[in-house]
């Protein structure tokens, strides 16, 4: 069950701004689109499970399509010859999306501090919230979802729109 | 135990090529001896070609840099004769300013993308190879990342840098 959002109420009615009542639904149904490449993948198998039931959190259809999806899981090791896979699906994914980093690998490169490995997916797209651990246990990828969830709960609708968010996403030459 | 020993193989190699191969060794028991690249061609067609040795399985091709030799660069060819059980290993070193050498896959099509990976990891130039373009690494590498020169670390990474530590 979750609360509602601050506002007034009274006998037979409540009001809120939008913005609440968006982000309130938003964050309790996120589709998270999983691009799991190793064991990260793994780990994030089992929150997906009945054990950990990732889908209490509303995130009951995990979206292998990057066009009805809101949340890109990246979870595990990701080469440089993946890092345009990872953009164009990146690309796809309609506003409003977010991205977390899930482990060492996603959010730094790991223990892969090589030619042929990227040094953190943040070198080619924008990142919400960084998971650590290698790999990170379930808790800590749910823990890592509940922010997101945060995020997404308290974004003002215009921020879009903003000129700084359109300059971060230049900043990766995205549109 | 192979079919025939690895002093057959070297008996027909000497008759015919003469001279033409150095450094014969048996490290565990592979028969390894050096050629140079003008010779390597006609000793692969012949191994594979010949009835009695019949090395017709190219297991692979690799490559490997010694900076401290006048030859810095390798290619080695590993070579199997099913029908007779036994293996045999063929190394070519060319210098690093003329890294070209034949390719070998007008005897193994096989042979198209060991080649296209040792061109990717080291550089070394087959040549008559029909796509001679990276494989494994990005297309817009420019370092050849097995080679000794190019740092194995990537540089763009930035957390290990010495004021983290304390340096």
């Amino acid at each position: 069950m979750v609360n509602a959002p601050a506002g007034v109420e009274g006998s037979g009615f409540f009001a809120t701004s939008l913005d609440k009542v968006i982000g309130l639904a938003r964050s309790h149904s996120l589709w998270p689109l999983p691009f799991a490449t190793s064991c990260c993948g793994i780990e994030f198998m089992a929150t997906m499970g009945s054990h950990y039931d990732f889908s209490r959190f509303g995130s009951e259809r995990p979206s292998f399509s990057p066009r009805q999806a809101d949340l890109l899981m990246v979870m595990g090791t990701i080469a440089k010859k993946m890092a345009p896979v990872l953009r164009q699906v990146y690309i796809q994914m309609a506003e409003p999306r977010w991205v977390i980093a899930v482990g060492a690998c996603a959010s730094s490169g790991g223990i892969f501090d090589t030619y042929s490995v990227l040094q953190g997916i943040d070198e080619i797209i924008p990142v919400d919230v960084y998971v650590p651990g290698c790999p990170p246990r379930p808790e800590a990828i749910i823990n890592g979802f509940n922010n997101i969830q945060e995020l997404v709960r308290n974004e003002s609708l215009r921020r879009r729109e903003s000129p700084e968010y359109k300059a971060l996403l230049n900043k990766y030459g995205i549109q | 135990m192979g079919k025939i020993t690895n002093q057959q193989v070297l008996a027909q190699l000497t008759s015919n090529f003469e001279g033409n191969f150095s450094n014969v060794s048996e490290p565990y028991g592979l028969l390894t001896f050096e050629t140079s690249r003008e010779d390597i061609m006609q000793i692969l067609s012949y191994l594979k070609n010949d009835k009695n040795l019949s090395f017709g399985y190219l297991t692979d091709i690799t490559g490997i840099h010694y900076p401290e030799q006048e030859n810095a660069l390798g290619v080695i060819y590993h070579l199997h004769s099913l029908v007779n059980n036994v293996r045999v290993r063929v190394k070519v070193f060319i210098p690093v300013a003329n890294p070209t050498i034949p390719t070998a896959t007008t005897l193994w099509n096989g042979a198209n993308w060991m080649e296209r990976e040792t061109f990717d990891f080291f550089g070394i130039l087959f040549e008559g190879h029909p796509n001679l373009v990276r494989i494994l690494n990005v297309d817009d590498m420019e370092a050849f990342p097995m080679r000794k020169e190019f740092p194995l670390e990537d540089p763009n990474r930035v957390d290990k840098e010495d004021r983290f530590f304390g340096r």
